[in-house]
């Protein structure tokens, strides 16, 4: 992934800028625009090509096509560089082919626009977090955490309720047969859930490209939301439905 | 006034003094030992492009962030750190939990006194367990969110599929962790709370009885039910999802970091 650096980018923005401001005018401007502009790397890829030089180009085509010489036992040095043994410790080099930089720099992603993490996201965490704490700390100085009496195995309450969560489930249970109800609901309902993303095919995270898999989301999270508050809020003593209003509140944290 | 000149000057020869354990400190190998080159503790903070690499860079820190990231991630409204709320619950929950856990001892004969005696007697005894609750409350409802925000983002499909089923894992340890902690206290709600729980699994078919005996230590609830629970809740059940949230948090960042935006 190219990222250009943000100082940069603007470097070149605001001589691209000046570019088309002095446009037609000073030509000193332009050139100046368009250096700054090959700062950053993805912007003008080919920009490497007036770098290599036309004798240099010329020998990278091959020899079969390149215009025959007089005579085949002299080569002449221009065209294959030094002779054997002539270069540095005995080497000699030559130039094969030249690769254009485009041909193997495939540049596929648009740089993103990226932050630093400090400060931007750690301070916005740690604020997160002071907050939670704040409220938590709070919330537990003004309400106290229930403590009824003691666990008696031949005193059952009614209603017994399950922690809140389990409320739709147990919500369920007035409607279905225990298994189903307690077993095959819940168990299909985690079971979906893990294969979302294998049975949801559908490549785009877009809203409207998704309709019916957040239809359907938003239903399921429903239906457990309405459950768990009938569970809660509207069901008294035998788990018969109850109005908080009128029956009154049967419900523990 | 000749007094005053007096103060300034033993102030000046304290800050110099004071000036200079500090800089000794800095140069020692110590310091050095503990803070790894480049870090802002070793070579001083100002505000730079590069500096604010290093504050990730050379910290530990680094295994959890990158040192940048997009943009639209930071945007409290996408994600609004509900992820991390949960995670920062569950630190705030082991806080909390081990300064119970001095107070506690699992048995059907003295687990509720202790509480009772927690409540009465301990230095901010009522206040810790207020916030050990509320917040396994609100961690249950973090981490509940958090799994609604990433599905309306389409943040599980590929190559995030994978973790979001770890994800769907956490959240039901999650939802164990606080279904096991339910029953510590053995009062009436823990004990009927749990009794309606542990009826319904006793429902699974071929197994159901087993695990029902399993996980209650016997045919019905009682102070063996209690040692149980209270191992699951202490020690099994983080052990497995302090595992599962390292796999989840590596994968954020192998897969690419937070989901694009809409």
């Amino acid at each position: 992934m190219v990222e250009i650096p943000e100082h940069l980018r603007k470097r070149a923005e605001e001589a691209r800028a000046k570019a088309e401001a002095a446009k037609g005018g000073s030509t000193a401007d332009v050139v100046e625009a368009t250096e700054a502009v090959t700062d950053a790397p993805s912007e003008n890829p080919n920009s490497g090509d007036e770098k290599i030089p036309a004798h240099l180009l010329d020998r990278g085509v091959p020899a079969s096509k390149q215009p025959p010489t007089k005579d085949p036992s002299i080569i002449s040095p221009s065209q294959t560089g030094p002779q054997a043994g002539e270069g540095p410790d005995g080497h000699n080099q030559r130039l094969l082919t030249v690769v254009k930089a485009g041909s193997i720099q495939d540049v596929k992603t648009t740089p993103t626009d990226k932050v630093h993490v400090w400060p931007h996201l750690l301070i916005a965490e740690f604020l997160a977090a002071l907050a939670i704490t704040l409220f938590t700390t709070l919330f537990s100085i003004v309400v106290n955490a229930p403590l009824l009496e003691l666990a008696d195995f031949n005193r059952t309450p009614n209603p017994s309720k399950a922690p809140w969560y389990f409320l739709g489930l147990q919500e369920l249970l007035t409607m279905f047969h225990p298994m189903v109800a307690g077993v095959t609901i819940p168990g299909m309902g985690i079971f979906l859930l893990i294969m979302a993303p294998f049975i949801d095919k559908n490549p785009s995270n877009k809203p409207e490209h998704r309709k019916f898999a957040i239809s359907l989301m938003t239903v399921h999270l429903m239906f457990w939301a309405v459950l768990v508050m009938i569970g809660s809020f509207f069901r008294g003593p035998g788990f018969n439905f109850v109005f908080p209003w009128e029956g009154g509140l049967f419900f523990e944290l | 006034m000749a007094e005053t000149n007096g103060d300034k000057a033993t102030g000046q020869a304290l800050k110099e003094k004071l000036g200079q354990v500090g800089e000794k400190v800095q140069d020692s190998q110590t310091w050095a030992a503990i803070f790894r080159p480049g870090s802002i503790f070793r070579k001083g903070y100002t505000d730079s492009p590069r500096n604010r690499s290093y504050v990730i860079m050379n910290s530990v820190l680094y295994h959890l962030h990158p040192v940048k990231v997009k943009r639209h991630a930071v945007k409290v409204s996408y994600t609004l750190c509900l992820g991390g709320l949960s995670f920062f619950l569950f630190i705030f929950l082991t806080v909390t939990g081990i300064f119970l856990m001095f107070f506690y001892r699992p048995t059907a004969a003295q687990a509720w006194d202790d509480i009772q005696t927690l409540q009465t007697a301990v230095g901010f005894g009522l206040l810790v367990r207020n916030m050990h609750r509320w917040g396994a409350h609100l961690m249950v409802l973090t981490v509940f969110l958090h799994m609604a925000r990433v599905f309306y983002h389409g943040a599980y499909k590929p190559p995030r599929e994978f973790n979001w089923v770890i994800g769907v894992i956490l959240l039901t340890l999650t939802l164990l962790l606080s279904f096991t902690g339910y029953l510590l206290p053995w009062d009436q709600l823990a004990l009927w709370a749990v009794t309606v729980g542990t009826n319904m699994m006793g429902y699974t078919p071929v197994f159901g009885e087993q695990v029902r005996f399993v996980l209650l230590g016997g045919v019905e609830i009682g102070t063996d039910t209690l040692l149980r629970w209270y191992t699951l809740h202490v020690l099994m059940l983080p052990f497995v999802l302090v595992i599962f949230l390292a796999i989840h948090f590596w994968r954020v960042r192998k897969d690419g970091g937070i989901s694009g935006p809409l």
